[in-house]
């Protein structure tokens, strides 16, 4: 199967790979796993008082495509509002980066990494 | 298709391999396309399909992930195809601890050493999964049916971690 330039320049040149200080008590964690595949996917927000997100990190293993969707959300969180973030659908990763339609579920992993990340930041600023 | 009829098996999920290899070959026998080759066209076409059919039921009854999946279907819990995103942290945190340990046998000093450490971990964890997943499937009731199916999603895990690492040891060995 090719893949499409885009994934192939996210996933030769992920942006933003990494994890924050775990004890920075500005950052949350989305941890989600895809079943079918067994990949793994860890993203960091690093969110300010006013609730824009300043930064984010990501640590993906799995496949191109899934390594690529999680690089390009990190890229994409930056500077939104967390309900803007949240807003972020799986159909607008798979379009950007030309998936094919097997290959959907890795940016359905994505937004379930930005969910469960801001999950946890809801329930941290109750 | 339920393969425990095919098998002539009780559906659960203890059962009898040596059972389950004999019943295969015997099943085998009956409809190879050989016996078939002075019948008519469909006859050979049903024989094909039918000798498929078996094949495919000893391969998910005799593998134990396999099976309880095709028991929880038969249940009408669907697994197979799904998307469902796993969200358990604490056992995505130590998967992402093991892919790690993973990455690290190629920089090891003795990579032997750690590859049979993580086999043993693997298993250990796997043996747990496992026998968690034999208690629930055998109460049959809908919430724990739902629980069986989150056992057999981290058995999946697992299973991707034993094949990483298998592909590893063989590149080393090479």
């Amino acid at each position: 199967m090719a893949y499409s330039e885009k994934v192939i320049d996210h996933y030769e040149n992920p942006r933003n790979v990494g994890s924050f200080e775990k004890d920075d008590p500005s950052v949350v964690t989305g941890m989600v796993g895809a079943p079918a595949c067994g990949d793994v996917m860890k993203l960091q927000l690093k969110i300010d008082d006013a609730g824009i997100i300043e930064d984010a990190k990501f640590k993906t293993y799995g496949c191109g495509s899934a390594i690529a969707s999680s690089s390009l959300v990190t890229e994409w969180v930056k500077g939104k509002t967390v309900d803007e973030a949240a807003a972020i659908k799986n159909a607008d990763i798979a379009e950007e980066l030309a998936l094919p339609p097997v290959k959907i579920h890795c940016s359905i992993l994505a937004e379930d990494a930005i969910k469960a990340a801001i999950d946890e930041y809801k329930t941290k600023n109750k | 298709m339920n393969y425990f009829d095919l098998f002539q098996f009780t559906p659960a999920f203890d059962i009898n391999t040596a059972q389950l290899a004999d019943r295969y070959r015997d099943l085998q026998r009956a409809v190879h396309p050989d016996k078939f080759a002075h019948e008519s066209e469909q006859q050979k076409l049903l024989s094909v399909q039918r000798t498929a059919q078996i094949n495919d039921g000893y391969q998910t009854l005799k593998t134990p992930l396999l099976r309880a999946e095709h028991i929880l279907s038969l249940r009408g819990l669907e697994l197979s195809h799904e998307t469902t995103t796993l969200k358990d942290t604490r056992f995505l945190m130590q998967q992402m601890e093991w892919r790690e340990a993973l990455e690290d046998i190629n920089h090891s000093s003795e990579p032997q050493d750690l590859i049979d450490s993580l086999y043993d971990s693997f298993a250990d964890f796997e043996k747990n999964l496992f026998t968690h997943l034999t208690q629930l499937l055998a109460k049959d009731n809908q919430a724990d049916n739902l629980l069986a199916a989150d056992q057999i999603r981290k058995l999946k895990f697992m299973a991707k971690l034993q094949d990483e690492l298998s592909r590893i040891e063989d590149k080393l060995l090479d």
